[in-house]
């Protein structure tokens, strides 16, 4: 609705900082936010079988924060890595998250945000946090958009820090069933919510190029499989519907 | 191989989760400062970022670890295929979308004996 968007900034820009922070903290009820701790338990599951105190794994939480990057730290350790291999595992598997933050941040910041800001705001970032702030930060003012994801990012780590030590204890055994269907439900929801969230035609180009191109390099080169199907995916999407937008403007 | 302990763990943790995966999120606040919002740039950075996603939900579906890896492919397949009709039926709603796939796979495991 950018239609509407206007409207909304006058009329509730009297709004207070501390309301749109709590707005942004209600996320926390949302779908992407329920569908994540219901991830976090998942991987709670796994750093008990890894033998792993619930002090770190409450750590790790706060401190790294995305999802694969922590499965593969975790992974990492328990094959006997060092601290630099390790390192470089976890650094390469993470560049997605520097494009991830720069599409978002001009969504985010408003004109006196300050860069100080967006730095630490940018932690609480990784997909389920990019996604939900794609999908809703259009809705918030200008001026309260920093705001509104910070009371989102912030609830959002907390509440799951808070999850996995209260859950660590309580994980045994899932039937298979219920933890096959756990684990099916971020895909499909990052692919509902990245299609429904949408605002440009690139979008759904580019995330067609990146399902097809996903396979296609994990079988060329499992290594750097992800990295090479975003730049390569993404470039030749972005390039093919700019080819198309051009051409039907010349046209018209 | 047995788990680290003490403040070594804490160490290991900070330095290769913690700064491994904020270098990117910094460098991407610099690059993301620099894209005006209606730029080609930003519409390219958009597609990679977007493909990047769809790669890793393509990984999490076709080679998927734990329980999942011992179910067939032709039910993930069959569960995200019929998802999609969920969604689009459903006039586009996420949960549509979502209902759909996983009561077809959890149908799926449970017809299979999981």
């Amino acid at each position: 609705m950018p239609g509407t968007c206007t409207l909304m900034e006058d009329a509730e820009d009297e709004r207070s900082s501390f309301a749109w922070f709590v707005t942004g903290a209600r996320g926390i009820f949302s779908l992407p936010a329920v569908i994540l701790m219901l991830s976090f338990v998942g991987f709670c599951a796994l750093t008990v079988q890894a033998g792993i105190p619930p002090e770190q794994v409450i750590f790790m939480t706060g401190a790294v924060w995305a999802l694969p990057a922590k499965v593969i730290l975790v992974s990492s350790v328990l094959g006997g890595a060092s601290l630099a291999t390790a390192f470089l595992a976890v650094t390469l598997s993470s560049v997605r998250l520097m494009p991830m933050v720069a599409a978002l941040v001009p969504e985010l910041r408003g004109p006196r945000t300050p860069t100080w800001l967006l730095l630490v705001l940018s932690h609480f970032i990784a997909i389920t946090a990019w996604v939900f702030a794609m999908e809703r930060v259009h809705d918030v003012p200008r001026n309260h958009r920093a705001t509104f994801f910070a009371g989102f990012g912030i609830t959002l780590v907390a509440a799951n820090m808070i999850l996995v030590g209260v859950v660590y204890h309580l994980v045994a055994e899932f039937p298979p069933l219920v933890a096959g269907c756990l684990f099916f439900l971020t895909p499909v929801y990052f692919l509902a919510s990245i299609w429904h969230s949408a605002r440009h035609p690139v979008i759904y180009v580019a995330l067609a190029a990146g399902l097809v191109a996903g396979p296609l390099c994990y079988w060329l080169a499992p290594e750097f499989d992800i990295l090479l199907a975003g730049v390569g995916g993404g470039t030749v999407a972005w390039f093919g519907e700019r080819l198309w937008r051009l051409r039907r403007e010349a046209k018209t | 191989m047995n788990w680290m302990e003490g403040w070594w763990a804490y160490v290991f943790i900070a330095v290769a989760g913690w700064l491994a995966t904020d270098i990117w999120r910094w460098l991407g606040v610099i690059a993301g400062n620099r894209l005006r919002e209606d730029s080609e740039a930003l519409n390219w950075v958009r597609a990679v970022a977007t493909a990047l996603v769809a790669a890793v939900i393509a990984k999490l579906i076709l080679y998927p670890t734990g329980v999942l890896a011992q179910s067939p492919l032709w039910l993930r397949m069959a569960a995200v295929i019929l998802g999609a009709f969920g969604f689009f039926l459903g006039r586009q709603k996420p949960a549509a979308g979502i209902a759909t796939a996983i009561a077809v796979l959890a149908a799926g495991l449970w017809w299979l004996g999981f």
